[in-house]
């Protein structure tokens, strides 16, 4: 391997390894691809990236700036890694039931944390980020939510790779967020490979969400609307807890692969739409590892204590 | 033909839903099943669905936890024992 100037040139080209053996159809292959894999812990150093990059080339972004950015975790967790390489300053609007972990790897690449309800789950950062934006028009608000170079990232990056290195995919399974992931690898394989479905899986996150006053509180990312969203998916199923956890269990145990609790979802998401299949290739989206999510006893815990302390956490 | 299925209630509608977390109900399709649900109870109407009858946009509506938009929407038949789940859209990042 060439030696690199620096971490940031370690992102994307990520490695993919066969889990098939964990797939209830033997006539189905499941991929795993593991995002885990760059520098700052996730799939998110990829458009934190060509954020910062497309906003330096803009002129949005200039030497000494300040950033603010709500997220659960670990695009706040990258851009943090490249705004101390950049010398920008960093806020992230960081809802306060995430793990302790999450929290800590923001200190430590030396983001300020500004903390939004629990009761209002994500959506509550978001909504808090965005007032404090326009209060403070002389920050920069990236919005990954909103922002083109989040599904460029993977329309760019991770959709070519995962054709490069899987030619007979036939399938793509991926955790829903910002849906830039599913956005941008579908607008790609749309081009390159249209006969590739594309299915979403997510949490149960808005159960237990209190603090919305009604479901138009609810929130739905312009990156989906613009990108085709419904229209871009063939499938989307909710993951339940017990399922993701089972599945992060099993990743580690019989795959070595130790992945965070969206992963197992992932898994979940793609071991189901395995069964249904008559044959197929799944590749499916490993975002993070499960570093910053030990401390929720996810991996050696008693199931059922687990599963019922995960439900509060926010882990996408 | 009509059977008996088990919708959760999202903890933000609750309060309009009698303070349930879940309700039995009965009916041949999605759609019949809200209709009941909002036949019960009218408070959450407008949130559900729109002048058109059609799910409103913040609102995901699952079957065994696939999204009804991915099935035959409002029109996907139920079968006994079915669980139908509404959910808020919320960010994830
Ligand atoms: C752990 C984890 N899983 C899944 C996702 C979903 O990815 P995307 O935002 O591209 O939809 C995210 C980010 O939102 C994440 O942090």
């Amino acid at each position: 391997m060439p030696v690199v100037a620096s971490v940031l040139d370690l992102i994307g080209n990520t490695p993919v390894v066969d889990v098939s053996h964990l797939s209830p159809n033997p006539r189905v292959r499941i991929l795993a691809k593991l995002e885990s894999q760059n520098p700052a812990g996730s799939v998110k150093d990829r458009i934190a990236m060509s954020m910062v990059e497309a906003a330096e080339a803009d002129g949005t972004l200039q030497p000494g700036a300040t950033l603010l950015e709500p997220s659960s975790g670990n695009t706040g967790i990258a851009l943090a890694m490249i705004c101390r390489l950049r010398g920008y300053h960093l806020k992230i609007v960081l809802p306060q039931n995430v793990t302790a972990e999450r929290r800590q790897m923001l200190e430590a690449y030396g983001a300020e944390i500004i903390p939004s309800p629990a009761e209002e789950g994500s959506n509550g950062a978001v909504r808090l980020a965005q007032k404090l934006a326009d209060e403070h028009p002389d920050w920069v608000f990236l919005y990954q939510y909103g922002n083109e170079a989040n599904p460029t990232a993977h329309l760019t990056g991770t959709g070519p790779e995962i054709l490069r290195d899987v030619p007979e995919i036939t399938h793509f399974v991926a955790g829903l967020g910002t849906s830039g992931t599913l956005m941008g690898v579908g607008a790609y394989m749309a081009e390159h490979a249209p006969h590739v479905k594309m299915y979403a899986v997510e949490p149960p996150s808005g159960e237990h969400v209190e603090g919305l006053r009604s479901l138009d509180d609810g929130y739905v990312p312009p990156v989906f609307e613009k990108w085709g969203g419904i229209d871009a998916l063939h499938g989307k199923r909710i993951v339940r807890p017990a399922d993701s956890i089972v599945w992060t269990r099993r990743l580690v145990n019989e795959a070595g692969i130790f992945a965070g609790i969206s992963s197992g979802a992932a898994m979940a998401g793609a071991a189901k739409l395995a069964e249904r299949l008559e044959e197929g290739v799944i590749v499916f989206i490993v975002c993070d590892g499960g570093w910053k999510y030990l401390s929720t006893g996810a991996y050696t815990e008693d199931l059922e204590t687990v599963i019922d302390s995960i439900e509060d956490v926010i882990y996408f | 033909m009509s059977n008996t299925v088990n919708v959760r209630i999202p903890t933000v509608l609750r309060p309009m839903a009698g303070g349930n977390s879940s309700v039995e109900l009965t009916g041949a399709t999605v759609g019949d099943v809200v209709g009941e649900l909002v036949g019960v109870y009218p408070g959450l109407k407008e949130n559900l669905v729109d002048e058109a009858g059609a799910v409103r946009k913040f609102v995901n509506v699952y079957l065994n936890d696939e999204d009804i938009r991915f099935l035959e929407k409002l029109e996907t038949a139920v079968t006994d024992g079915d669980e139908v789940a509404i959910l808020p859209a919320v960010a994830g990042g």
